[in-house]
Protein backbone atom coordinates (compact mmCIF):
# COMPACT_ATOMS: atom_id res chain seq x y z
CA UNK A 1 0.00 0.00 0.00
CA UNK A 2 1.43 3.47 -1.09
CA UNK A 3 1.31 6.30 1.16
CA UNK A 4 -0.51 8.52 -1.82
CA UNK A 5 -3.32 5.40 -1.68
CA UNK A 6 -3.62 5.87 1.83
CA UNK A 7 -3.83 9.84 1.56
CA UNK A 8 -6.53 9.87 -1.15
CA UNK A 9 -8.77 7.42 0.86
CA UNK A 10 -8.44 9.43 3.84
CA UNK A 11 -8.73 12.49 2.44
CA UNK A 12 -12.41 10.90 1.03
CA UNK A 13 -12.93 9.56 4.49
CA UNK A 14 -12.48 12.96 5.92
CA UNK A 15 -14.57 14.71 3.11
CA UNK A 16 -17.30 12.30 3.70
CA UNK A 17 -17.57 12.49 7.71
CA UNK A 18 -17.68 16.43 7.60
CA UNK A 19 -20.18 16.11 5.20
CA UNK A 20 -22.22 13.45 6.95
CA UNK A 21 -21.51 15.70 10.35
CA UNK A 22 -23.03 18.60 8.33
CA UNK A 23 -26.18 17.18 7.79
CA UNK A 24 -26.92 15.14 10.58
CA UNK A 25 -26.31 18.21 12.52
CA UNK A 26 -29.03 19.75 10.71
CA UNK A 27 -31.51 16.79 10.73
CA UNK A 28 -30.56 16.45 14.56
CA UNK A 29 -31.58 20.16 15.34
CA UNK A 30 -35.16 19.01 12.62
CA UNK A 31 -35.43 15.87 14.84
CA UNK A 32 -35.27 17.50 17.78
CA UNK A 33 -37.88 19.98 17.18
CA UNK A 34 -40.38 17.35 15.71
CA UNK A 35 -40.16 16.39 18.93
CA UNK A 36 -41.19 19.79 20.36
CA UNK A 37 -43.55 19.95 18.31
CA UNK A 38 -41.28 22.78 16.17
CA UNK A 39 -40.07 23.09 12.17
CA UNK A 40 -36.28 23.11 13.17
CA UNK A 41 -34.25 25.45 11.02
CA UNK A 42 -36.70 26.00 7.68
CA UNK A 43 -34.89 29.25 6.58
CA UNK A 44 -31.60 29.04 4.69
CA UNK A 45 -31.97 27.25 1.74
CA UNK A 46 -35.36 24.74 0.99
CA UNK A 47 -36.38 22.70 4.03
CA UNK A 48 -33.14 24.18 5.75
CA UNK A 49 -30.85 22.58 4.06
CA UNK A 50 -28.92 24.86 3.25
CA UNK A 51 -28.02 25.62 7.40
CA UNK A 52 -24.87 23.82 7.66
CA UNK A 53 -23.47 26.60 4.93
CA UNK A 54 -24.24 29.24 7.03
CA UNK A 55 -23.63 27.90 9.90
CA UNK A 56 -20.03 27.42 8.34
CA UNK A 57 -19.14 30.84 7.78
CA UNK A 58 -20.40 31.95 10.83
CA UNK A 59 -18.01 30.23 12.46
CA UNK A 60 -15.41 31.06 10.22
CA UNK A 61 -16.01 34.36 10.80
CA UNK A 62 -15.92 34.24 14.35
CA UNK A 63 -13.56 36.07 16.25
CA UNK A 64 -11.15 33.52 17.81
CA UNK A 65 -10.59 34.47 21.61
CA UNK A 66 -8.75 32.96 23.95
CA UNK A 67 -8.86 33.72 27.86
CA UNK A 68 -5.92 35.92 29.01
CA UNK A 69 -4.42 33.06 31.83
CA UNK A 70 -5.04 30.01 29.51
CA UNK A 71 -2.31 28.04 28.72
CA UNK A 72 -1.32 29.15 25.02
CA UNK A 73 0.05 25.52 23.32
CA UNK A 74 -2.60 23.68 24.94
CA UNK A 75 -5.41 25.48 24.79
CA UNK A 76 -5.20 25.75 20.79
CA UNK A 77 -3.81 21.91 20.48
CA UNK A 78 -6.99 20.75 22.50
CA UNK A 79 -9.64 20.87 19.79
CA UNK A 80 -7.01 19.70 17.26
CA UNK A 81 -6.84 16.60 19.38
CA UNK A 82 -10.62 16.07 19.99
CA UNK A 83 -11.48 16.13 16.09
CA UNK A 84 -8.34 14.14 14.72
CA UNK A 85 -8.94 11.68 17.57
CA UNK A 86 -12.59 10.53 16.35
CA UNK A 87 -11.78 10.88 12.82
CA UNK A 88 -8.76 8.47 13.41
CA UNK A 89 -11.17 5.98 14.97
CA UNK A 90 -13.31 6.22 12.27
CA UNK A 91 -10.25 5.31 9.64
CA UNK A 92 -10.74 1.28 10.70
CA UNK A 93 -14.29 1.22 10.55
CA UNK A 94 -15.65 -0.89 7.43
CA UNK A 95 -18.47 0.65 6.02
CA UNK A 96 -19.03 -2.55 3.66
CA UNK A 97 -17.72 -6.05 2.39
CA UNK A 98 -14.53 -5.70 0.60
CA UNK A 99 -15.45 -4.71 -3.24
CA UNK A 100 -14.43 -5.72 -6.36
CA UNK A 101 -14.08 -3.45 -8.99
CA UNK A 102 -12.92 -5.12 -12.48
CA UNK A 103 -9.62 -7.00 -11.03
CA UNK A 104 -9.56 -4.35 -8.21
CA UNK A 105 -10.27 -5.29 -4.65
CA UNK A 106 -11.59 -2.61 -2.39
CA UNK A 107 -11.98 -2.81 0.90
CA UNK A 108 -14.22 -0.16 2.21
CA UNK A 109 -11.93 1.01 5.37
CA UNK A 110 -8.58 3.85 5.35
CA UNK A 111 -7.02 0.60 7.06
CA UNK A 112 -7.77 -2.73 8.43
CA UNK A 113 -5.69 -3.79 11.19
CA UNK A 114 -6.27 -7.32 11.99
CA UNK A 115 -7.49 -6.12 15.41
CA UNK A 116 -9.57 -2.97 14.27
CA UNK A 117 -11.85 -3.22 17.60
CA UNK A 118 -8.46 -2.36 19.50
CA UNK A 119 -7.27 0.37 17.65
CA UNK A 120 -11.03 2.27 17.93
CA UNK A 121 -11.26 1.65 21.87
CA UNK A 122 -7.61 2.66 21.70
CA UNK A 123 -8.11 6.35 19.93
CA UNK A 124 -11.23 6.59 21.69
CA UNK A 125 -9.86 6.73 25.15
CA UNK A 126 -7.35 9.26 23.99
CA UNK A 127 -10.31 11.54 22.79
CA UNK A 128 -10.70 12.63 26.03
CA UNK A 129 -7.61 14.20 26.43
CA UNK A 130 -8.87 16.74 24.07
CA UNK A 131 -11.61 17.09 26.34
CA UNK A 132 -9.94 17.26 29.67
CA UNK A 133 -7.15 19.10 28.23
CA UNK A 134 -9.45 22.36 26.24
CA UNK A 135 -10.51 22.51 30.25
CA UNK A 136 -7.61 22.70 31.69
CA UNK A 137 -6.35 25.11 29.68
CA UNK A 138 -8.88 27.81 29.57
CA UNK A 139 -7.94 28.56 32.79
CA UNK A 140 -11.63 28.93 33.64
CA UNK A 141 -13.83 27.27 36.38
CA UNK A 142 -16.81 26.20 34.75
CA UNK A 143 -14.36 24.29 31.74
CA UNK A 144 -12.21 22.89 34.71
CA UNK A 145 -15.41 21.92 36.42
CA UNK A 146 -16.55 20.42 32.81
CA UNK A 147 -13.70 18.63 31.71
CA UNK A 148 -13.10 16.90 35.49
CA UNK A 149 -16.86 15.36 34.92
CA UNK A 150 -16.10 14.67 31.37
CA UNK A 151 -13.54 12.58 31.95
CA UNK A 152 -14.68 10.97 35.19
CA UNK A 153 -17.21 10.19 33.11
CA UNK A 154 -15.97 8.85 30.02
CA UNK A 155 -13.62 6.80 32.15
CA UNK A 156 -16.14 5.11 34.14
CA UNK A 157 -17.89 4.51 30.94
CA UNK A 158 -15.48 2.86 28.98
CA UNK A 159 -15.33 0.44 31.24
CA UNK A 160 -18.65 -0.51 30.58
CA UNK A 161 -18.67 0.11 27.15
CA UNK A 162 -15.38 -2.32 27.13
CA UNK A 163 -17.28 -5.42 29.11
CA UNK A 164 -20.00 -4.99 26.13
CA UNK A 165 -17.18 -5.13 23.46
CA UNK A 166 -15.66 -7.87 25.02
CA UNK A 167 -18.61 -9.94 25.08
CA UNK A 168 -18.59 -9.52 21.28
CA UNK A 169 -14.83 -10.53 20.82
CA UNK A 170 -15.66 -13.61 22.52
CA UNK A 171 -18.54 -14.34 20.96
CA UNK A 172 -16.60 -14.01 17.79
CA UNK A 173 -13.54 -14.77 18.63
CA UNK A 174 -12.09 -12.31 16.71
CA UNK A 175 -10.60 -8.54 17.04
CA UNK A 176 -11.15 -8.17 13.26
CA UNK A 177 -14.24 -6.21 12.78
CA UNK A 178 -14.29 -7.23 8.78
CA UNK A 179 -14.75 -10.98 10.13
CA UNK A 180 -17.19 -10.29 13.02
CA UNK A 181 -19.80 -9.29 10.44
CA UNK A 182 -18.91 -11.86 8.29
CA UNK A 183 -19.91 -14.35 11.02
CA UNK A 184 -23.20 -12.34 11.69
CA UNK A 185 -24.15 -13.00 7.88
CA UNK A 186 -23.29 -16.95 8.12
CA UNK A 187 -25.23 -17.17 11.85
CA UNK A 188 -27.14 -14.69 13.33
CA UNK A 189 -27.11 -11.22 14.27
CA UNK A 190 -24.90 -10.88 17.63
CA UNK A 191 -27.27 -9.20 19.34
CA UNK A 192 -29.55 -11.93 20.12
CA UNK A 193 -27.39 -14.12 22.24
CA UNK A 194 -26.00 -11.02 23.29
CA UNK A 195 -28.70 -8.54 23.89
CA UNK A 196 -27.39 -7.46 27.25
CA UNK A 197 -24.31 -6.49 25.84
CA UNK A 198 -25.55 -4.68 22.64
CA UNK A 199 -27.95 -2.85 25.67
CA UNK A 200 -25.15 -1.94 27.87
CA UNK A 201 -23.02 -0.87 24.51
CA UNK A 202 -26.34 1.45 23.64
CA UNK A 203 -26.17 3.47 27.09
CA UNK A 204 -22.43 3.37 27.33
CA UNK A 205 -22.05 4.84 23.90
CA UNK A 206 -24.34 7.84 24.53
CA UNK A 207 -22.23 8.39 27.89
CA UNK A 208 -18.77 7.73 25.88
CA UNK A 209 -20.07 10.38 23.35
CA UNK A 210 -21.14 13.12 26.69
CA UNK A 211 -24.52 13.43 25.15
CA UNK A 212 -27.87 13.72 26.25
CA UNK A 213 -29.16 12.29 29.25
CA UNK A 214 -25.35 12.17 30.01
CA UNK A 215 -24.10 15.89 28.91
CA UNK A 216 -22.95 16.83 32.17
CA UNK A 217 -19.71 17.72 30.67
CA UNK A 218 -21.55 20.76 29.56
CA UNK A 219 -24.71 21.23 31.50
CA UNK A 220 -25.95 24.57 30.26
CA UNK A 221 -27.78 24.73 33.55
CA UNK A 222 -24.82 24.87 35.82
CA UNK A 223 -21.40 24.74 33.74
CA UNK A 224 -22.85 27.43 30.95
CA UNK A 225 -20.85 25.24 28.82
CA UNK A 226 -18.38 23.18 30.16
CA UNK A 227 -15.78 22.02 28.82
CA UNK A 228 -15.68 24.11 25.47
CA UNK A 229 -17.17 27.31 27.26
CA UNK A 230 -14.04 29.72 26.28
CA UNK A 231 -13.76 28.44 23.23
CA UNK A 232 -15.49 30.27 19.98
CA UNK A 233 -15.27 30.21 16.22
CA UNK A 234 -13.71 27.15 14.39
CA UNK A 235 -12.40 25.82 17.46
CA UNK A 236 -15.24 25.74 18.90
CA UNK A 237 -16.87 23.78 16.08
CA UNK A 238 -14.15 21.27 16.21
CA UNK A 239 -15.29 20.18 19.42
CA UNK A 240 -18.34 19.72 17.94
CA UNK A 241 -17.41 18.17 15.26
CA UNK A 242 -15.22 15.89 17.27
CA UNK A 243 -19.02 14.82 18.92
CA UNK A 244 -20.82 14.15 15.93
CA UNK A 245 -17.38 12.26 14.20
CA UNK A 246 -17.61 10.11 17.23
CA UNK A 247 -21.56 9.57 17.21
CA UNK A 248 -20.96 7.97 13.78
CA UNK A 249 -17.92 5.72 15.19
CA UNK A 250 -20.24 4.54 18.12
CA UNK A 251 -23.14 4.11 15.55
CA UNK A 252 -21.10 2.71 12.92
CA UNK A 253 -19.22 0.03 16.08
CA UNK A 254 -23.01 -1.04 17.34
CA UNK A 255 -23.91 -1.74 14.01
CA UNK A 256 -20.75 -3.62 13.27
CA UNK A 257 -20.63 -5.66 16.62
CA UNK A 258 -24.22 -6.37 17.11
CA UNK A 259 -26.63 -6.06 14.44
CA UNK A 260 -25.15 -7.45 11.59
CA UNK A 261 -23.17 -4.96 9.76
CA UNK A 262 -23.99 -4.61 6.64
CA UNK A 263 -26.04 -7.76 6.08
CA UNK A 264 -29.59 -7.46 5.86
CA UNK A 265 -32.17 -8.78 8.12
CA UNK A 266 -33.86 -12.34 6.75
CA UNK A 267 -30.94 -12.75 4.56
CA UNK A 268 -32.28 -9.56 2.66
CA UNK A 269 -28.77 -9.52 0.49
CA UNK A 270 -25.58 -7.41 1.86
CA UNK A 271 -24.56 -3.99 1.06
CA UNK A 272 -23.08 -0.68 2.28
CA UNK A 273 -26.48 0.75 2.44
CA UNK A 274 -27.82 -1.73 5.22
CA UNK A 275 -24.63 -0.18 7.17
CA UNK A 276 -25.83 2.99 6.84
CA UNK A 277 -29.56 2.43 7.49
CA UNK A 278 -28.74 0.85 11.22
CA UNK A 279 -26.18 3.71 11.57
CA UNK A 280 -29.01 6.07 11.07
CA UNK A 281 -31.24 4.23 13.30
CA UNK A 282 -28.36 4.42 15.67
CA UNK A 283 -28.08 7.83 15.52
CA UNK A 284 -31.88 8.51 15.28
CA UNK A 285 -32.05 6.74 18.88
CA UNK A 286 -29.47 9.18 19.95
CA UNK A 287 -31.39 12.45 19.20
CA UNK A 288 -34.73 10.50 20.64
CA UNK A 289 -33.09 9.71 24.07
CA UNK A 290 -31.71 13.06 23.69
CA UNK A 291 -35.20 14.65 23.42
CA UNK A 292 -36.83 12.16 26.18
CA UNK A 293 -34.22 12.00 28.69
CA UNK A 294 -33.32 14.52 31.64
CA UNK A 295 -29.92 14.80 32.67
CA UNK A 296 -28.71 12.76 35.34
CA UNK A 297 -27.18 14.05 38.70
CA UNK A 298 -23.23 13.81 39.17
CA UNK A 299 -23.70 10.77 41.78
CA UNK A 300 -26.45 9.05 39.96
CA UNK A 301 -24.58 8.97 36.89
CA UNK A 302 -21.65 7.68 38.36
CA UNK A 303 -23.21 5.17 40.82
CA UNK A 304 -25.07 3.97 37.63
CA UNK A 305 -22.13 3.21 35.77
CA UNK A 306 -19.76 1.80 38.23
CA UNK A 307 -22.64 -0.20 40.64
CA UNK A 308 -24.65 -1.44 37.27
CA UNK A 309 -23.55 -1.27 34.35
CA UNK A 310 -20.48 -2.71 34.92
CA UNK A 311 -21.53 -5.31 37.49
CA UNK A 312 -23.98 -6.53 34.49
CA UNK A 313 -21.08 -5.89 31.96
CA UNK A 314 -19.53 -8.68 33.59
CA UNK A 315 -22.55 -10.99 34.15
CA UNK A 316 -23.18 -10.87 30.95
CA UNK A 317 -20.19 -11.61 30.21
CA UNK A 318 -20.31 -14.91 31.86
CA UNK A 319 -23.16 -15.56 30.16
CA UNK A 320 -21.74 -15.18 26.48
CA UNK A 321 -18.95 -17.55 28.03
CA UNK A 322 -21.50 -19.85 29.01
CA UNK A 323 -22.84 -19.68 25.58
CA UNK A 324 -19.60 -19.64 23.68
CA UNK A 325 -18.51 -22.52 26.15
CA UNK A 326 -21.35 -24.89 25.17
CA UNK A 327 -20.95 -24.87 21.43
CA UNK A 328 -22.30 -21.09 20.80
CA UNK A 329 -23.59 -21.04 16.84
CA UNK A 330 -22.15 -24.31 15.89
CA UNK B 1 -29.96 8.57 48.81
CA UNK B 2 -33.48 7.19 49.92
CA UNK B 3 -33.35 3.30 50.29
CA UNK B 4 -36.87 1.67 48.15
CA UNK B 5 -37.19 -2.05 48.31
CA UNK B 6 -35.74 -3.91 44.66
CA UNK B 7 -39.14 -4.63 42.98
CA UNK B 8 -40.15 -0.74 42.73
CA UNK B 9 -36.63 0.13 42.08
CA UNK B 10 -37.00 -2.70 38.93
CA UNK B 11 -40.66 -1.15 38.29
CA UNK B 12 -39.30 2.20 37.53
CA UNK B 13 -37.52 0.74 34.68
CA UNK B 14 -40.46 0.41 33.18
CA UNK B 15 -40.26 4.55 32.80
CA UNK B 16 -37.45 4.79 30.48
CA UNK B 17 -39.41 2.88 27.59
CA UNK B 18 -42.59 4.87 28.71
CA UNK B 19 -41.10 8.31 28.01
CA UNK B 20 -39.50 7.22 24.73
CA UNK B 21 -43.11 6.36 24.14
CA UNK B 22 -44.56 9.63 24.74
CA UNK B 23 -41.76 11.50 22.66
CA UNK B 24 -41.99 9.52 19.71
CA UNK B 25 -46.22 10.13 20.01
CA UNK B 26 -45.37 13.62 19.49
CA UNK B 27 -42.92 12.96 16.67
CA UNK B 28 -46.61 12.86 14.96
CA UNK B 29 -48.48 15.56 16.68
CA UNK B 30 -49.71 19.08 14.57
CA UNK B 31 -46.97 21.24 15.06
CA UNK B 32 -47.53 24.66 16.81
CA UNK B 33 -44.96 26.87 15.26
CA UNK B 34 -46.67 29.41 12.71
CA UNK B 35 -44.14 30.43 9.98
CA UNK B 36 -44.25 33.89 11.29
CA UNK B 37 -43.79 36.95 9.21
CA UNK B 38 -45.36 35.02 6.24
CA UNK B 39 -48.41 34.05 8.28
CA UNK B 40 -49.78 34.92 11.34
CA UNK B 41 -52.06 34.19 14.20
CA UNK B 42 -54.95 36.73 14.49
CA UNK B 43 -54.75 38.76 17.59
CA UNK B 44 -57.86 39.64 20.29
CA UNK B 45 -60.49 41.57 18.39
CA UNK B 46 -59.38 44.33 21.61
CA UNK B 47 -55.99 44.05 21.41
CA UNK B 48 -54.10 46.86 22.41
CA UNK B 49 -51.38 47.74 19.52
CA UNK B 50 -49.68 51.14 17.99
CA UNK B 51 -51.88 54.38 18.43
CA UNK B 52 -53.40 56.51 15.80
CA UNK B 53 -54.88 59.64 15.77
CA UNK B 54 -58.31 59.43 13.79
CA UNK B 55 -60.32 61.89 11.78
CA UNK B 56 -64.10 62.30 10.99
CA UNK B 57 -64.94 61.65 7.42
CA UNK B 58 -64.30 65.11 6.58
CA UNK B 59 -60.94 64.71 6.92
CA UNK B 60 -60.65 67.24 9.64
CA UNK B 61 -58.66 65.74 12.96
CA UNK B 62 -60.85 64.09 15.38
CA UNK B 63 -58.07 66.15 18.14
CA UNK B 64 -58.80 69.41 19.93
CA UNK B 65 -55.66 69.59 22.31
CA UNK B 66 -57.57 68.99 25.17
CA UNK B 67 -54.50 67.03 27.25
CA UNK B 68 -56.78 64.35 28.84
CA UNK B 69 -54.86 61.92 27.26
CA UNK B 70 -51.61 63.37 28.67
CA UNK B 71 -53.42 63.65 32.47
CA UNK B 72 -54.91 59.79 31.98
CA UNK B 73 -51.38 58.38 30.96
CA UNK B 74 -49.69 56.36 33.77
CA UNK B 75 -46.18 56.19 31.93
CA UNK B 76 -46.19 59.91 31.01
CA UNK B 77 -45.35 58.98 27.71
CA UNK B 78 -47.79 61.87 25.80
CA UNK B 79 -46.86 65.22 24.88
CA UNK B 80 -49.92 67.66 23.87
CA UNK B 81 -49.66 70.90 23.01
CA UNK B 82 -53.29 73.08 21.51
CA UNK B 83 -53.06 75.61 19.44
CA UNK B 84 -55.88 77.67 18.14
CA UNK B 85 -57.41 76.87 14.87
CA UNK B 86 -56.32 78.77 11.78
CA UNK B 87 -60.00 80.40 10.88
CA UNK B 88 -59.13 80.38 7.39
CA UNK B 89 -58.13 76.32 6.73
CA UNK B 90 -59.18 74.38 10.56
CA UNK B 91 -57.30 71.51 11.37
CA UNK B 92 -60.50 70.45 14.07
CA UNK B 93 -63.83 71.36 14.11
CA UNK B 94 -63.79 72.83 17.12
CA UNK B 95 -61.74 76.24 18.96
CA UNK B 96 -58.17 74.55 19.10
CA UNK B 97 -56.06 71.53 17.28
CA UNK B 98 -53.71 69.11 18.86
CA UNK B 99 -51.03 71.48 17.14
CA UNK B 100 -48.19 69.07 18.95
CA UNK B 101 -48.86 65.58 19.73
CA UNK B 102 -45.81 63.38 20.86
CA UNK B 103 -46.05 59.58 22.13
CA UNK B 104 -43.10 58.25 23.03
CA UNK B 105 -43.58 54.33 22.13
CA UNK B 106 -41.14 53.07 24.16
CA UNK B 107 -42.38 54.02 27.38
CA UNK B 108 -46.21 53.61 26.74
CA UNK B 109 -47.51 50.22 28.12
CA UNK B 110 -50.24 50.31 26.17
CA UNK B 111 -53.05 49.94 28.63
CA UNK B 112 -55.56 52.22 26.59
CA UNK B 113 -56.16 54.75 29.12
CA UNK B 114 -55.61 57.67 26.74
CA UNK B 115 -58.11 55.86 24.72
CA UNK B 116 -61.04 56.12 27.07
CA UNK B 117 -59.82 59.60 28.28
CA UNK B 118 -60.02 60.68 24.69
CA UNK B 119 -63.52 62.98 24.60
CA UNK B 120 -63.83 62.88 20.57
CA UNK B 121 -62.13 59.76 20.20
CA UNK B 122 -59.13 60.88 18.54
CA UNK B 123 -56.72 59.13 19.74
CA UNK B 124 -57.23 55.25 19.12
CA UNK B 125 -55.12 51.71 19.61
CA UNK B 126 -55.22 49.72 16.86
CA UNK B 127 -54.55 45.71 16.75
CA UNK B 128 -50.81 46.47 15.04
CA UNK B 129 -48.02 44.97 17.25
CA UNK B 130 -45.06 44.06 15.05
CA UNK B 131 -43.31 47.71 15.96
CA UNK B 132 -39.67 48.08 14.53
CA UNK B 133 -37.26 50.87 15.00
CA UNK B 134 -33.49 50.94 14.28
CA UNK B 135 -33.11 53.57 16.62
CA UNK B 136 -34.53 54.66 20.14
CA UNK B 137 -35.43 57.88 18.16
CA UNK B 138 -37.49 56.07 15.64
CA UNK B 139 -40.18 55.28 18.66
CA UNK B 140 -40.33 59.34 19.26
CA UNK B 141 -43.20 59.60 17.24
CA UNK B 142 -45.35 62.79 16.45
CA UNK B 143 -48.71 64.31 15.11
CA UNK B 144 -47.78 63.79 11.55
CA UNK B 145 -46.48 60.40 11.87
CA UNK B 146 -49.73 58.92 14.07
CA UNK B 147 -52.54 60.56 12.10
CA UNK B 148 -54.13 58.65 9.88
CA UNK B 149 -54.14 59.82 5.88
CA UNK B 150 -56.53 62.79 5.00
CA UNK B 151 -59.35 61.28 2.06
CA UNK B 152 -59.36 64.97 1.39
CA UNK B 153 -55.52 65.01 -0.07
CA UNK B 154 -54.89 60.71 -0.95
CA UNK B 155 -56.19 58.39 -2.94
CA UNK B 156 -56.75 55.18 -1.79
CA UNK B 157 -53.57 53.92 -3.97
CA UNK B 158 -51.57 56.14 -1.58
CA UNK B 159 -53.72 55.24 1.23
CA UNK B 160 -52.56 51.27 0.66
CA UNK B 161 -48.77 51.94 0.57
CA UNK B 162 -48.78 53.68 4.12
Amino acid sequence: MSLGYVLVRSVILVVLLLTAFAYVMVLERKVLGYFQLRWGPVRVGPWGMLQPLADAIKMMNKEDTRPAGADTLLFYVAPAVALFVALGAFAVIPLGPVAHIGSLVLPLSVAHPASGILFVLALLSVGVYGVSLGGWASQSKYALLGSLRATAQMVSYELALGMAVISAVVLYGTLNLNTMVSMQGVHLWGAIPDILGFAIFLVGSVAECNRAPFDLAEAEGELVAGFHVEYSGFRFANFVMAEYVNMFTMSALGALLFLGGWHGPFGLGSSVWWLLAKMALYLFFFMWVRSTFPRLRYDQLMSFGWKLLVPLGFLNLVWISTFVALGGWH
Amino acid sequence: MSRMPKSSRLRQLRGLPEGLGTTLHYLWRRRVTVDYPERQRPVAERFRGLHILDRYDDGLERCVGCELCQAACPAHCITVEAAENPPDHPFSPGERYGYRYEIDLLRCIFCGFCEEACPTGAIQLTPRHDLVGFSRQDFQVDREWLLVPDPRTETLAEEGAR
